[in-house]
């Protein structure tokens, strides 16, 4: 590894998740943020620098700060989706390499699930919205049902390759209490689940939950002042390369491939000295494109390259080892929770779930419709 | 049951597009530079960025990039699932999303498509797409 040690996330917590009736996206950002720093052993007061997506506000960072009672001397609301968060563990590490600040705050806070706030098509499509709204492609679904098919089209995937993947997330499930899903289910069960959007199944989609989470990247200089090692930030890397479905280039690839190589390139890693890989799954489909993309296999393989339970507990590619957004929670944009059980598998905190001598992660986020993605390369000493 | 369509807000980039369905035609843009079409429709050509681009019309016909058949639909069209959406290539090269109508056993991608006007209130036509007979 030839990457300086520049930022280290110090800090990880989530808040309640699940359902969370009477909580507010505020009160689940904040115990996710006081849980968190209390983790890294850090104040409120440490905090210089604060990075939050969401739409609950015209200004998210500003509202959160002042509920926090931060004045931050950087902001950076960057909402590109799901992958906001490693997007915000990105651009902390480049404001702390910049001098800019040393102890940057990341948090996520949804209620969708007791909002009930699933989006809908507004009365009136504006812009480029315009353009698909009026053909009733239920969203994000719908998109990622385009890119299934066009996948199985062109490589001969089939569905049972993308119920390995919702089989095995599950299997990890089972081995984490905060999970709200955790009883197992077959290749069969996911093929049975109802048809959601051809080709995908229900079991082939993410949860919809609430929930929070908050993570606490620090400078090298403050890092060695919190209560844990240090999970050192060695490469990062992002990119969005479209926003509607119709406009993505190719349906079988996704920035992962740009992102993915920047991060790898700055950490100085291979994919084989990876120990363990946290890959957002918000469906089936998504974590296959990614591994193609990422380079973990061939354009098409991907199929091949799941199959037989490959990423389950026990298997030789321990992936999404917390019951993914499939199984565990996803409230919505859930790229904060890959960062929070990468920190702490490679912390050795994660118990009957733990990969064995995990030393260095992976983490992947989508946002959007395969619109943006960033990747994460973290690594412990 | 009131209007399932939301309507376009029709837009001064928009604007030709929307009038050229009234009127039984496919409108998209190409550019007078590189002489690629583009849609949607915009003011400055996303592959040169010249701003010299002009209204033509497309041939109405391609085939299925991609489609899916959605089962579990949202909002104002949850009481006509099951129904085909597709991003079409138009021959001209550009995608756009439209429905595929017709029989669903036709329905698969790479199929030749070609465009039907359909009237879908009393306030909006689109375009959408039926499976060409073979030969
Ligand atoms: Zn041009």
């Amino acid at each position: 590894m030839k990457s300086e040690r520049v930022a280290a996330i110090v800090g990880v917590a989530e808040s309640d998740l699940g359902e969370t009736p009477g909580k507010t996206v505020l009160q689940l950002q904040a115990q996710a943020a006081k849980a968190a720093l209390e983790d890294a052993g850090l104040t409120k007061d440490d905090v210089d620098a604060v990075f939050t997506a969401g739409n609950w506000a015209w200004s998210p960072t500003m509202m959160l700060a002042e509920y926090l009672g931060i004045r931050p001397r950087f902001t950076d609301g960057t909402n590109i989706g799901g992958s906001s968060f490693e997007a915000h563990v990105g651009h902390a590490a480049a404001g702390i390499r910049a001098g800019l600040f040393e102890v940057a705050l990341v948090t996520y806070g949804s209620t969708q699930r007791s909002d009930r706030s699933r989006r809908r098509p507004p009365a009136s499509p504006q812009l480029t919205a315009q353009y698909e709204l009026p053909y009733g492609l239920p969203t994000p679904v719908g998109a990622y049902a385009l890119a299934a098919m066009r996948h199985m089209h062109q490589y001969g995937t089939t569905s049972e390759q993308l119920a390995e993947i919702a089989v095995a997330t599950r299997k990890w499930a089972m081995l984490n209490e905060k999970a709200m899903m955790r009883e197992p289910i077959t290749i069969e069960d996911v093929l049975r689940s109802r048809w959601i959007a051809e080709p995908l199944h229900l079991l082939d989609c993410c949860l919809v939950t609430d929930g929070g989470g908050a993570v606490v990247i620090a400078s090298a200089r403050k890092a060695p002042l919190a209560a844990k090692p240090p999970v050192w930030v060695l490469g990062h890397g992002e990119t969005h390369t479209h926003n509607t479905i119709v406009n993505m280039p190719d349906l079988t690839v996704t920035g992962a491939r740009e992102s993915g190589r920047r991060a790898f390139e700055m950490a100085g890693v291979t994919h084989d000295e990876l120990d363990v890989v946290e890959i957002y799954d918000s469906f089936t489909i998504t974590v296959l494109l990614t591994l193609e993309a990422l380079g973990f296999c061939e354009p098409g393989e991907g199929g091949a390259f799941v199959s037989g339970q490959r990423t389950a507990p026990g298997g030789d590619f321990p992936m999404n080892t917390n019951g993914g957004g499939l199984s565990y929670c996803h409230p919505g944009m859930y790229g904060i929770f890959l960062l929070i059980e990468a920190v702490r598998q490679l912390r050795g905190e994660c118990g009957p779930r733990q990969v064995p001598g995990a030393r260095l992660a992976l983490v992947h986020g989508t946002g959007g419709v395969l619109s943006s993605t960033a990747t994460v390369i973290l690594g412990r000493d | 049951m009131p209007n399932p369509w939301p309507k376009p807000e029709v837009d001064g980039d928009s604007r030709p597009f929307w009038e050229g369905l009234n009127q039984g035609e496919l409108r998209i843009q190409r550019c007078e530079d590189c002489e690629r079409h583009i849609f949607y429709p915009r003011s400055i050509c996303p592959h040169c960025f010249s701003d010299r681009v002009r209204w033509v019309l497309a041939s109405g016909r391609g085939r299925i990039y991609s489609y899916t058949v959605v089962h579990r639909a949202q909002g104002p069209f949850a009481e006509e699932a099951p129904y085909v959406v597709a991003i079409v290539e138009l021959e001209e090269g550009v995608r756009m999303m439209s429905r595929i109508v017709g029989p669903r056993e036709e329905v698969a991608v790479e199929k030749p498509v070609r465009v039907v006007f359909t009237r879908v209130d009393d306030e909006l036509i689109l375009p959408f797409f039926e499976v060409l007979k073979e030969g």
